[in-house]
């Protein structure tokens, strides 16, 4: 018989979903502006980039205010207890059928490589395209605002070398999905918030 | 009865009122004399001179303030180049140059009788103000006779046969009024020599155009007449083609603030921050001339223009030794005997480039080499780093033309004229050089060899509907569209730091792998187990 927690509230389920939708248009639209390929075409491309963008934004107004008076943003700090366990399990013991060494509570619900990860997301990857992509927005506006010593050129590679840490990201944070007790478990604890406690 | 007469009576004389009565009519007019009422404009005119003669009676400062202007001298010196331009000194790549062709170019210049180099340049009654100020649409300047009308038919030559016929020059006269489309197209959309020719945004088409060709000048719409941007001033035109206002940094024009500058700029109006929407179009206009956007073709009016014409193809005979002309099939000539092959265009995709509104030109005396085709009879000046610079839309006028190859400078020929030098009579080009270039004062060799030209003329009427603009991927696409050439600009879609890509791609190839070889690695451990 299996225990199961609450892990994700409905709020952070939300925020989830919603901003994958959103990093994923993002970058599909990202990379058509980019001239990666046409799909929307230029103009619409620039449209849906900048309406993703200002949803996000609006998004990342709720969770950080939702972090902060929930005290969830405790699941963030980073920790180097147990992160060479992790890395050995994902690097070995994963093939060998070996139990998962972290088990989540409500109070900790991230394993010390997704601290890491999501650390580095928020404070290096953000950043940097957040940084970028706000002055690329606002081009228009830097004469106005005095805004010198930027290029579009140089704003637009930070912001595309951005783009690419998040590809790099989403592509292993879809994978890490099915590292769970089944391939679908952590698919369905995002989803319904619950997840099962398998016994080892 | 009697009533009902005297009520006739009363109907009547409210009828008849009005019009019997000598006060002015109570309507808006757009001017304060009604040039028909004076009796100066009643008498027979028997030439143009006639005409200007009675205009100055009264207007007696006109002829001077005509005869500092352009138009009158067609000269003009560029202040950055100090080169001595305007059309009785430069050459083109159409019709070549005026030099012994004058009686033929001169129907177009706004005075009488310029037929050859002795033309008196200071009489003030040989100013033409008819060619501007009609309003009747009868007025016309008879060909080849260095611009005169007569108030009769003319034999001209006499004894030619040749007859000019006379015009109601009085009634012209009483009608003046304000330039129009009609007066300024007269020549200007038939530069070059034909409907359309030279400029590409200029044509019969624009003599009331709708609003998809001119969103300014639809005829029912704003209506603009040249002159409501060429804002004309003591008979001073602004808008030069010799010294072009490429960027225009001070705004709109504010009145008072007395700034000598040209007033016919899209900016002069609309100043520097005209999209409302769109913060990123204001961005884009301090690269973009506004023409780049707003014009995104010319000849869109349904009259072709000539964007090459190939001289040295010119000559050639039919078996019976006659001159050739042939059409395509919208019966737009291709060739012509005297002129040689032409290519035409409509709804032409300008080329771009950066100006700065600094032309140099070729001219004349100036050594060329024909290994360093095509050779540009005016240079477009500009980068993206002078600070002076927009990306201009224009139309590229190619073609090959006669140069001289041992004086290695162009040539002036003879080419209009019923005379058995004239090229287009005789088809003999050393005969036509000499005689042209003897009128020029320059020196001919004597042998004859042809050379590619080219001539850049910045497209800037014709402005579309904003909706018609040109839309984002024009330019933002992967080959960089129109501006595919345009260095000095980061254009999104067009550029990218080639390393970033490779670096990135290859990053998220490798993430792929990786899981994908750890998914492999675990789908293979469990089956072990």
């Amino acid at each position: 018989m299996s225990e199961r927690i609450y892990v994700f509230k409905r709020f952070e389920r939300f925020w989830h979903w919603a901003q994958a939708l959103l990093v994923i248009g993002m970058l599909v639209t990202g990379f058509e502006v980019h001239g990666t390929y046409r799909l929307l075409g230029f103009r619409q491309a620039v449209q849906w980039h900048t309406l993703g963008a200002w949803s996000l934004v609006a998004l990342w107004v709720f969770a950080l205010f939702w972090h902060l008076t929930t005290g969830e943003w405790r699941h963030y700090i980073p920790t180097f207890d147990r992160l060479l366990v992790m890395a050995r399990f994902y690097g070995s013991g994963i093939f060998k059928g070996e139990p998962h060494p972290y088990k989540p509570t409500s109070s900790s619900k991230h394993n010390p490589l997704q601290r890491l990860t999501y650390l580095l997301l928020a404070a290096v990857v953000g950043p940097l395209i957040w940084g970028s992509g706000a002055l690329y927005l606002f081009y228009g506006s830097w004469t106005a605002w005095g805004l010198t010593g930027f290029s579009l050129q140089g704003v637009a590679t930070v912001h595309t070398a951005g783009a690419f840490l998040m590809l790099a990201f989403l592509i292993t944070h879809v994978y890490m999905i099915t590292t769970g007790p089944s391939l679908l478990s952590q698919l369905k604890a995002m989803v319904t918030g619950w997840e099962e406690m398998h016994e080892g | 009865m009697r009533s009902l007469l005297i009520f006739g009576a009363i109907a009547l004389a409210a009828l008849c009122g009005p019009a019997l009565g000598t006060e002015a009519p109570k309507v808006k007019l757009n001017t304060t004399a009604d040039h028909s009422k004076f009796k100066e404009l009643q008498a027979p005119f028997g030439n143009g001179p006639e005409v200007t003669k009675a205009c100055l009676a009264c207007h007696t400062e006109a002829a001077g303030q005509i005869h500092r202007t352009k138009h009158w001298t067609w000269e003009a010196v560029n202040a950055q180049t100090q080169q001595k331009l305007g059309k009785k000194t430069i050459l083109n790549n159409y019709c070549i140059s005026i030099a012994s062709n004058q009686a033929a170019c001169t129907t177009c210049h706004v005075g009488y009788g310029w037929k050859d180099n002795q033309f008196d340049f200071t009489k003030q009654e040989n100013v033409d103000c008819l060619v501007c100020h009609d309003t009747t649409g009868i007025y016309k300047k008879a060909p080849g006779t260095g611009g005169q009308v007569f108030g009769k038919d003319t034999e001209l030559p006499p004894g030619s046969g040749n007859i000019i016929k006379g015009l109601d020059l009085s009634k012209i006269a009483q009608k003046v009024g304000k330039t129009s489309r009609d007066t300024c197209g007269a020549c200007h959309f038939f530069g070059g020599g034909g409907d359309g020719v030279k400029h590409g945004d200029l044509d019969s088409s624009m003599q009331a155009p709708d609003k998809a060709l001119d969103v300014h000048m639809d005829a029912s719409g704003l209506d603009f007449t040249c002159a409501t941007c060429h804002q004309t001033s003591s008979h001073d035109v602004p808008g030069s083609r010799y010294a072009p206002t490429a960027k225009d940094a001070k705004g709109a024009f504010m009145r008072g603030r007395g700034e000598a500058r040209n007033l016919a700029t899209c900016v002069s109006c609309h100043g520097n921050d005209p999209h409302k929407q769109d913060a990123r179009l204001n961005q884009h206009a301090t690269k973009l001339a506004c023409q780049t956007c707003h014009i995104p073709n010319f000849a869109r009016g349904g009259v072709p223009t000539k964007m090459s014409w190939d001289w040295s193809t010119a000559g050639q005979r039919d078996a019976q030794g006659k001159h050739i002309t042939r059409k395509d099939a919208k019966g737009h000539i291709t060739y012509e005997s005297r002129k040689g092959d032409f290519v035409l265009g409509e709804h032409v995709k300008p080329e771009y480039m950066w100006f700065n509104g600094t032309v140099k030109y070729t001219l004349l005396g100036d050594k060329i080499d024909k290994s360093k085709q095509p050779i540009q009879v005016n240079h477009m000046e500009g980068s993206p780093d002078d600070g002076k610079s927009m990306i201009w839309p224009m139309k590229v006028f190619r073609g090959k033309q006669p140069f001289d190859p041992v004086n290695q400078t162009l040539v002036t020929p003879h080419t209009a004229g019923n005379d058995d030098t004239g090229y287009w009579k005789n088809l003999v080009w050393d005969k036509a050089i000499e005689v042209g270039m003897k009128d020029s004062g320059a020196p001919f060799s004597g042998k004859v060899d042809f050379v590619s030209t080219e001539m850049a003329w910045p497209i800037t009427h014709m402005v579309a509907p904003k909706e018609k603009a040109l839309a984002c991927e024009e330019c933002h696409d992967r080959t960089g569209g129109r501006l595919a050439g345009i260095q000095g600009v980061y254009i999104p879609s067009r550029d990218a730091n080639v390393w970033v890509d490779r670096i990135g791609w290859t990053l998220a190839a490798l993430a792929a792998l990786a899981m994908l070889g750890h998914g492999a690695l675990r789908v293979a451990g469990r089956r072990k187990a």
